[in-house]
């Protein structure tokens, strides 16, 4: 805890980057993993493939991933972010596809039967039921990107693993328990705060007010 | 109008061609509500399913008002037809309000417009909009999902609407009240209907012309009184008398039934003793063949024929009666409006609703839309 007291100023310049690298990282899966999921739902074939694909990069250790890049896209910020998404796809995929897949025939039945467009469908039904299901995805991405991060200091990307390298290199306990403690703290909030978000966006979830 | 000539549906599953629908023609005037009945797999929902084009015909044609339904808009004509499914119908994440102006948003109607339209019609239902319009589907019983249900169909004043057993999933006094409710708004609105069922009560309570179908074919298409009266084969017989309610008929009798004769039998006329079961008049009534009239009279004692029951009325008390499926053990035989109208049932065989129709929906089999 003496670190953390004695420079703050250094953990939170390391922090900001931790947070901008998951940040980055979580957006860009999103965007890619969001519409190839939905991609999964609608041309059936392709589910298999990218699903092995996704969990293939899954599997690849983490500093592994890291070296492998480095020839193609250099040290640094950017690299991490590469990596970080990589990882982040599969659990973004998969949910998106399950969660699309989970809406009841009869409520799809209902969506065309109203004469909705596919468009219709996708935006107004399908996505909007289907979103607790994509952000569990979320959060599950996020939580590991917030862990995983912190081995993009080896690669010269920040963020709190920085303490904790430094830490090792030092033999000093209190820097990787400083650096660790902080990135555990991020995860769980952020485990928390993507959990609540889900629940301001389906209201119809939240437990009945009182009244039935 | 809708009409249906020589229509044909084949699916192909494990590599062979299944007929679910087989060479249908049919009609179903305006203003006509039209039960479509058989048992599973007989091919009544996707009859109906083509009429708005979630299924597309294999072969014949299908016109609504005149025009080829393949020829039009497919959006546009959904949006123009009714659709009432069973509860899973309703979109889980909108508001009760919201639920009944889909429709009405997809047509781009203004936000205000939606609202009164919304309110206007849980009224008509008979769901307060004070008490349910901000509510979602999951805080209402299963009963008044049916009536949003019923309520969304109607939001845009389609002149038809497609109910696919819309009543198959609630208890069976919710059921009996939702049928006497969609009665009374038919009465009031005056739409083109197409119901499909698998219960022969809700048949004969809810049709002005009732299509019995089976193996993707039409067995009989009949007014109710018709089908009691003439029915086609022992098929017909046979599935209109297996539904254990009609035990309950063999308590009541005809003379608590009838009403004032409004004139003496004419010659020929069909007479049935008062003392008679009301099970055993609809044998006899079934087997008397057509008599010419709308009706038969009731003797009393004497064999003086006293009173008169209209077939009509005689197939909505057998409906009635056959969808509340009493438990003949335990009704009380006291009068036959209590017996007929008020038994209390267990669950009719619910039955598995429109197999034939099922996995050709839906992104499970990947169906591009």
């Amino acid at each position: 805890m003496d670190y953390l007291r004695e420079h703050p100023d250094r953990v939170w310049e390391l922090l900001k980057q931790h947070l901008e690298l998951v940040a980055y990282s979580t957006l860009i899966a999103i965007a890619i993993g969001v519409p190839v999921g939905i991609l999964v739902t609608r041309v059936r074939w392709l589910a298999p493939i990218v699903l092995n694909v996704t969990g293939i990069l899954y599997t690849v250790p983490s500093l592994a991933l890291f070296a492998i890049l480095i020839p193609y896209t250099g040290l640094g910020f950017r690299t991490a972010t590469i990596a970080l998404v990589m990882y982040s796809l599969l659990a973004i995929v998969r949910n998106t596809a399950e969660g699309i897949d989970s809406v009841l025939p009869a409520t799809i039945d209902a969506a065309r039967g109203m004469g909705m467009t596919g468009r219709q469908r996708l935006f107004l039904v399908e996505l909007p039921l289907a979103l607790p299901v994509i952000l569990v995805g979320v959060r599950i991405a996020t939580v590991a990107a917030i862990g995983i991060a912190t081995i993009a200091a080896t690669i010269g990307a920040g963020g709190l693993g920085r303490l904790i390298f430094d830490g090792m290199r030092s033999l000093d306990t209190d820097r990787i328990i400083a650096g660790a403690l902080v990135a555990s703290v991020l995860a769980l909030l952020a485990d928390w705060g993507i959990g609540r978000l889900g629940d301001l966006l389906r209201r119809d979830l939240r437990p009945a007010s009182g009244r039935r | 109008m809708i009409t249906l000539e020589h229509v044909t549906k084949a699916f192909d599953s494990h590599g062979q061609t299944f007929l679910a629908v087989n060479d249908v023609s049919l009609q179903v005037a305006a203003g006509e509500l039209v039960v479509l009945i058989g048992p599973s797999g007989s091919g009544k929902t996707t009859t109906m399913r083509m009429m708005n084009r979630l299924e597309t015909p294999t072969s014949g044609r299908l016109t609504i008002d005149g025009r080829d339904v393949q020829s039009l808009d497919v959006v546009e004509l959904r949006r123009g037809i009714g659709y009432v499914i069973q509860q899973g119908g309703l979109f889980p994440h909108f508001t009760v309000a919201d639920n009944v102006a889909v429709v009405p948003r997809l047509l781009g109607w203004s936000k205000a417009r939606r609202r009164e339209r919304a309110e206007e019609l849980l009224a008509l239902v008979g769901l307060p909009p004070e008490r349910f319009a901000r509510r979602y589907p999951r805080e209402l019983s299963g009963g008044q999902q049916q009536r949003v249900g019923v309520a969304r169909a109607l939001a845009a004043d389609p002149p038809i609407i497609l109910m696919d057993e819309p009543f198959g999933a609630v208890d069976p006094i919710t059921r009996k009240q939702l049928q006497r409710e969609l009665r009374r708004i038919q009465a009031e609105v005056k739409k083109t209907i197409v119901f499909v069922t698998h219960d022969i009560g809700e048949a004969f309570l809810l049709g002005d012309r009732i299509v019995l179908m089976a193996e993707g074919k039409v067995v009989q298409d009949a007014t109710p009184a018709d089908l009691l009266r003439r029915p086609a084969d022992t098929f017909v017989t046979r599935f209109i008398g297996e539904d254990r309610g009609l035990r309950a008929l063999s308590f009541t009798d005809l003379s608590e039934l009838s009403e004032p004769a409004p004139a003496p039998p004419p010659p020929g006329a069909l007479v049935l003793p008062g003392t008679l079961s009301v099970m055993e008049a609809t044998r006899q009534v079934s087997a008397g063949g057509a008599s010419g009239e709308d009706g038969f009279w009731v003797s009393d004692g004497a064999g003086q024929p006293a009173g008169y029951v209209s077939f009509r009325r005689f197939a909505t008390v057998l409906g009635d009666t056959i969808a509340a499926d009493a438990d003949a053990a335990e009704a009380e035989v006291v009068g036959a409006e209590s017996v007929l109208l008020g038994t209390e049932p267990p669950a009719p065989g619910a039955g598995s609703p429109g197999l034939e129709a099922r996995g050709h929906s839906g992104p499970a089999t990947g169906s591009p839309v």
